[in-house]
């Protein structure tokens, strides 16, 4: 009686499917029988890219169009084309390693302080997150629990990081409380450049290793456990194993792992922003930011020149993708030829 | 290529409209205080004797006013009503409701002094209102300089003056700073008018940086390097950000805080019997004790699909009996001639220092200098104001010096001004 009660719900439920595929079947057995086995492949991919073209292409084609433009009008009509002219001012530098001999030293105060980000920030999540992932390896207590606790801050929406960073570091913040209240010295956290800097890689890097050290935790899973206790019957040095064992079977999650940082640092922005609101002065002013504050939150709003810094910061991120794929294909070679 | 550009910009454009329908108003607000629910108590009552209109309150942080109602301006998108400050830069986007209000005369009777400010030059447009008028000035954190048993100074007292006091309180009551200005180059207008400054060139286009803004700045930024004046509310932000400083005054971090007007209903809510506080006008230079007149506008927008109703909105508002009423329940000094002349104002407070405050910024509001009053209805003060802030901020974080400031201010405006052709 049961199973012909599912049998019939189950029918009922699938009668639908089953009778839009009907429908479905006879324009595309058409379609297949006109563009043969590659128009299937056009026909459903076209929904993925018609989404991507809307949402990506579009925007990108229009931005580009803007980038040739000045004035404060929206509507492209309404701008003066002026060809190159926004990123000829970008461009302009005496020394492009000093932003102040910059005509736009903004952005190049920001393209330096990215640069400096990038390095520092992405080299130190790959550490944290690879040493956070070893120890998370291991056979150690109430491991899963530690593995939720690293993995948690990605849950969080950047400025809820930022807001709660700032409560910590702010000068009457929990930070100074509790060093007040230990007898040691407070310190203005976020008003001092060097100190704001370390404090925007620092929680950077808090928001966003567990994601990382997931990655790089799953690579290490995947090692065979034979290869470690050979290296142990031979009496292998742990440091050895690491870098002869583990380091080069976890390279094609570490590359993963660094470009996907490296991009994202590339485009920080939020939770840095609601940290320390690009300052102190500019000294952690990036270049997302850069391009948000030129393009609507300035009072000297320039939307031309935000598109424009936009194409540039776009093709950074071109590059770093290139190198990616450049990278893995290799890789892939290598890993054939052995 | 125009065409194409036109239709998807437009597209892009349309999922951002906000504009009511028909028999619908939507206003865009923001507050500093009290005043939202004032108003929504004042559009409660409207809406109960005109039930064919709907006015709805979307009441948004200024932020929002600051950053996203330009965008969507531009994109010929907005509310039908909004509560601004960047009044004279945005006034292309105004509606001209002279045709549609059910008196012009009146408008202009009780508004007119005020109007140049909201609309383009050489107009007689009736764009909207000013909901308040404010004026930049200082408060003093009075049990603080008791405490430290430092006598405040008097009328004419200098920023010299002020500093020197203030520093004493600190050193004395261990403060945080000895005063603070909020982060904008609107705040820091009134003093550089009172050294000397002058900001509009003899074309109306920006002068070039003068000695009196130059010799305030170098004050400020000496000050702040010494310690006397909070750094962070400077130096936190990169670009134009807004910050005020008046959680710190509001926390007794601070003796002195110079911001204006619209702050008194929020210290006197915040504060509350916390300790005393006095307003002090603004402190002189060497040409005057200049403030920056101001305020916040409700004006119409132009691209609302229901003009009419919004004119009968703006008509009620406007009107003598709720323009006092919206004074008087939200502390600002009226803009509204008539209730001026018949004064007679029952501030709805029971706090003892508002009264004297506000008295304070009345008298103050004579001394302003006429650079300063030009400000309001000149069309280039947001660049000028964005570029000061921009750039002393960099300076007082140790990014650039002074002369470096002068000729990034110079070319910053300049650039703005170009791009405006």
């Amino acid at each position: 009686m049961i199973n012909r009660l599912k049998h019939w719900i189950g029918a009922a439920l699938a009668a639908p499917v089953i009778w839009l595929a009907m429908l479905a079947n006879v324009p595309l057995k058409a379609w297949q029988k006109a563009t043969g086995t590659g128009g299937m492949a056009v026909f459903f991919l076209a929904p993925n890219m018609a989404i991507f073209a809307v949402f990506v292409l579009v925007p990108f084609v229009i931005n580009f169009f803007y980038s040739a433009t000045s004035g404060s009008a929206f509507f492209l009509a309404d701008r003066n084309f002026v060809g190159t002219e926004q990123y000829a001012r970008l461009l302009d530098c005496g020394n492009y390693l000093d932003p102040s001999s910059c005509r736009e030293d903004l952005f190049w105060k920001a393209v330096s302080n990215t640069g400096l980000f990038v390095v520092v920030q992405v080299t130190a999540l790959i550490v944290v997150s690879m040493i956070t992932a070893l120890i998370l390896n291991r056979e150690i207590a109430g491991r899963s629990f530690w593995r939720a606790v690293f993995f948690f801050p990605v849950l969080l929406s950047p400025v809820v990081v930022g807001l709660i960073w700032r409560w910590i570091l702010q000068r009457q913040g929990l930070l100074n409380f509790i060093l007040y209240e230990m007898g040691l010295d407070t310190h203005d956290w976020l008003i001092e450049s060097s100190s704001a800097f370390t404090a925007a890689v620092a929680v950077s890097i808090w928001a966003h290793m567990g994601f990382y050290t997931l990655i790089l935790l799953a690579g290490l899973q995947a090692i065979p456990r034979d290869l470690y206790e050979a290296a142990e019957m031979d009496g292998t040095p742990p440091s050895r194993v690491f870098w002869r064992i583990t380091l080069p079977l976890l390279m094609p999650n570490l590359l993963v792992v660094v470009i996907l940082a490296l991009i994202r640092a590339v485009q920080i922005f939020d939770e840095v922003y609601v940290l320390t609101g690009g300052g102190p002065g500019t000294s952690t002013l990036y270049i997302t930011q850069y391009i948000y504050e030129v393009g609507f939150a300035s009072l000297l709003r320039n939307p031309g020149l935000a598109a424009a810094a936009s194409i540039l910061m776009g093709a950074v991120l071109v590059v770093l993708t290139l190198v990616q794929l450049q990278i893995g294909r290799r890789n892939e070679r290598k890993g054939a030829r052995e | 290529m125009k065409k194409a550009g036109t239709i998807l910009t437009a597209l892009a454009a349309s999922l951002m409209a906000t504009s009511a329908m028909a028999g619908e108003v939507r206003v865009m607000w923001y507050s500093d205080g009290v005043e939202g629910e004032v108003i929504q108590d004042l559009l409660n009552r409207f809406m109960k004797d005109n039930p064919d209109i709907k006015v709805t309150l979307d009441n948004v942080a200024y932020k929002v006013i600051q950053e996203q109602l330009p965008i969507q301006l531009e994109a010929g998108q907005g509310p039908d009503i909004a509560r601004v400050t960047n009044i004279k830069e945005l006034a292309k986007h105004w509606l001209d409701i002279r045709p549609l209000v059910a008196d012009a005369k009146y408008w202009d009777d009780n508004f007119g002094n005020t109007m140049d400010w909201m609309r383009p030059d050489g107009s007689n447009a009736i764009t909207g209102f000013m909901t308040q008028l404010t004026l930049t000035g200082g408060f003093a954190n009075k049990t603080l300089f008791e405490q430290a048993g430092v006598a405040m100074p008097g009328e004419k007292a200098t920023w010299d003056d002020w500093v020197k006091a203030s520093a004493e309180v600190m050193k004395s009551q261990k403060t945080a700073a000895a005063f603070a200005i909020d982060r904008t180059g609107h705040r820091i207008s009134g003093p550089n008018i009172s050294y000397g400054a002058n900001y509009i060139g003899a074309d109306g286009k920006p002068a070039p940086v003068d000695v009196g803004v130059k010799e305030f700045v170098t004050k400020l930024v000496n000050w702040t390097k010494d310690g006397l004046m909070l750094k962070e509310t400077w130096v936190s932000a990169a670009g134009s950000t807004y910050r005020a400083a008046a959680d710190d005054f509001i926390n007794a971090q601070i003796p002195f805080y110079y911001s204006g007007s619209w702050q008194i209903a929020n210290l006197s809510t915040k504060i509350g019997d916390g300790f005393d506080w006095v307003a002090t006008g603004s402190p002189c230079g060497t040409a005057g004790c200049s403030g920056l007149k101001g305020g916040a506008a409700l004006v119409a927008i132009k691209y609302t699909k229901n003009a009419a109703d919004v004119a009968k909105v703006m008509d009620y508002l406007s009107r003598e009996d709720v323009v006092k009423e919206f004074s008087e329940r939200t502390l600002f000094l009226p803009a509204h001639n008539g209730v001026v002349a018949k004064g007679g104002m029952n501030w709805s407070t029971k706090d003892k220092t508002v009264g004297p405050a506000l008295d304070a910024f009345v008298k103050a509001s004579a001394q302003t200098l006429p650079g300063a009053d030009a400000l309001p209805a000149w069309k280039w003060a947001t660049a000028y104001y964005g570029a000061l802030v921009t750039r002393i901020s960099q300076v007082m974080a140790g990014e650039m010096p002074l002369d470096d400031a002068w000729a990034r201010i110079d070319q910053d405006i300049a650039d703005k001004v170009a791009q405006a052709k």
